[in-house]
């Protein structure tokens, strides 16, 4: 039921208890144990709702940053990535496989702020040798929603 | 001036329209008609099943197949079979591919029902069998199933429908609109009344998949001596969500299955080539997708029936295909009358178990072939309705 749950929460954080009890076939003080439970854990680490934010006056501007690191001795990827993270105009941190080390995703209230954010804190941070900023256009899918109209059900109203 | 009403077959004219036409047009002035009336899969077609199907047209697999369907694709539908219900069915002549299920119960009732043959139907099921088994010339002989018992068909009812006239009784389960699924138990007792006639059973299990069962599905043609006396008709269209592509499949003994394919041969040559293509990946590869769907069903279905309930509508719990069947005679309503009321004041199209029998007065038919934020919202403003009565 864990996974399940999770599972379930992941696709609609607001789900009620007794919505989540229904679906899992469980009580509602089970399902209101295993969340905290959960959240303790640390396994759920927060809820967010996905928000269209073009679509709203003073939208913001992103953009996702591959950064180049050199780790030292004391200043190892974890410790550069967690330095990175505490900026609140950034919105998540990645350890990357591939041509560069740290994908950073920035927010902004414009292109000129995410730039100079970039360029004064990211880039002149210790261990960083490199940044590539990259900004965001349009957002088609964030975290499992599309933005955009998906498909309409062809059903129509009534069948047998 | 040609007058068509003499002209034209008196049979076919005598049968009744779908019973949900008016509702049809109401709904289609409406433009936020939150719907739970449909009956079929939500769910695309999974993509390397449609993948499958391109690839067979970029090779230019468009031309007719042989009658029976694809050899590739009758050994599949034999293997698969097999694996899902224990019945061996010999793929060269004891298995037949149809357009669809819906083909599969015609052709069968059409080469085992003479004139005047009785087909015994349990009610409220599928609008198809009454008008298939008139337009053969048969006798429907209707069953009321029984909310107490589930909507299964028990072995008196069938013992006291039964005359020297029966020839057929069609067994349709997990049941469209009740939900209902006959368990081993359940088919055992059945089993056992037919052992003593010559009564054929046409078994509709084109929701087999979909059996919330501890055991799942059991097919009638399993248990001991019914093989020789049972057509197992099943598809594509429920369960790999092929609706669209009119893909089906009858397995039966041979000399069922060669009449059968007559009247196939002529009537229909073969079931479309691209969709027999792409169901032969749908049984190769796609058990974990069929499985992921069904425990998605499976979450709605309990969330939709508890909601009924929880509102006062009682819904006994349905153990198969994708249909709840919640009385609402606690409302005084006909289920005309509530379903008309629910479409024009709440916007919420369910449909009238009468639609599906006699048997179905005093309850609605709601489908779970929806997402759950849908499902919610819909139970929400039903909720709202009943609060209005």
């Amino acid at each position: 039921m864990k996974t399940e749950l999770l599972k379930l929460l992941s696709r609609n954080a607001r789900y009620s208890v007794q919505q989540l009890a229904d679906m899992l076939g469980g009580t509602e003080d089970e399902i209101t144990a295993l969340i905290k439970e959960l959240e303790r854990e640390g396994i759920i680490c927060g809820y967010k709702a996905v928000i269209d934010w073009d679509s709203v006056d003073g939208s913001a501007v992103s953009a996702i940053i591959e950064i180049k690191v050199v780790p030292k001795a004391d200043l190892g990827f974890e410790e550069v990535a967690e330095k990175i993270a505490a900026y609140r105009e950034v919105e998540s941190v990645y350890l990357m496989s591939g041509g560069y080390d740290l994908n950073v995703v920035v927010k902004g209230k414009t292109l000129k702020d995410v730039a100079q954010f970039v360029a004064k804190e990211l880039a002149t941070m210790d261990s960083v040798t490199s940044t590539a900023t990259h900004f965001v256009m349009r957002r088609y899918k964030e975290l499992d929603v599309c933005l955009f109209d998906s498909e309409k059900d062809d059903r129509g109203s009534f069948s047998i | 001036m040609m007058d068509y009403s003499r002209l034209l077959n008196k049979n076919v004219q005598q049968i009744k329209p779908s019973g949900i036409r008016k509702f049809f047009d109401i709904a289609a002035t409406m433009d936020d008609v939150i719907s739970l009336g449909v009956g079929e899969p939500d769910f695309q077609t999974p993509w390397i099943i449609r993948k499958a199907g391109i690839s067979s047209l970029e090779r230019g697999k468009t031309k007719y197949t042989s009658n029976r369907g694809l050899s590739m694709l009758r050994q599949e539908i034999s293997n698969y079979i097999n694996k899902k219900t224990g019945v061996n069915y010999d793929p060269e002549n004891e298995i037949l591919v149809s357009v669809g299920g819906s083909e599969g119960i015609d052709a069968a009732v059409r080469a085992i029902v003479s004139p005047g043959d009785e087909v015994i139907i349990p009610q409220p099921s599928y609008v198809c069998y009454e008008p298939v088994a008139t337009l053969a010339g048969g006798v429907p002989v209707i069953i009321e199933t029984l909310a107490e018992n589930d909507f299964k068909l028990t072995p008196e009812q069938l013992l006291s429908a039964i005359t020297p006239k029966t020839k057929a009784l069609v067994l349709p389960y997990p049941c469209n609109p009740t939900g209902a699924v006959m368990e081993r138990e359940d088919l055992q007792k059945i089993a056992e009344v037919l052992s003593k006639t010559d009564i054929i059973v046409i078994s509709d299990e084109i929701y087999s998949e979909l059996t919330f069962t501890k055991e799942g599905h059991v097919s009638i043609a399993s248990l001991p001596g019914m093989r020789e006396r049972t057509v197992l008709v099943s598809g594509f269209s429920k369960a790999f969500s092929m609706t669209g592509w009119r893909l089906g499949y009858a397995c039966g003994p041979r000399e069922i299955i060669a009449q059968m394919t007559k009247i196939h041969q002529f009537a229909i040559m073969c079931a479309p080539t691209t969709s027999q293509y792409a169901a032969i990946e749908a049984l190769k590869n796609c058990d974990d997708a069929v499985n992921g769907m069904k425990a998605e069903y499976n979450r709605r279905r309990r969330l939709m029936v508890a909601g009924f309930n929880r509102m006062g509508l009682t819904c006994r719990e349905p153990m198969g295909a994708f249909y709840t069947f919640p009385s609402i005679k606690s409302t005084g309503l006909s289920s005309d009358e509530f379903c008309e009321k629910l479409l024009e004041e709440k916007h919420v199209a369910v449909v009238p178990g009468t639609a599906f029998g006699a048997g179905g007065e005093g309850f609605i038919r709601a489908s779970y072939c929806y997402s759950t934020e849908h499902i919610i919202e819909a139970l929400a403003r039903i909720e709202e309705f009943l609060k209005t009565l």
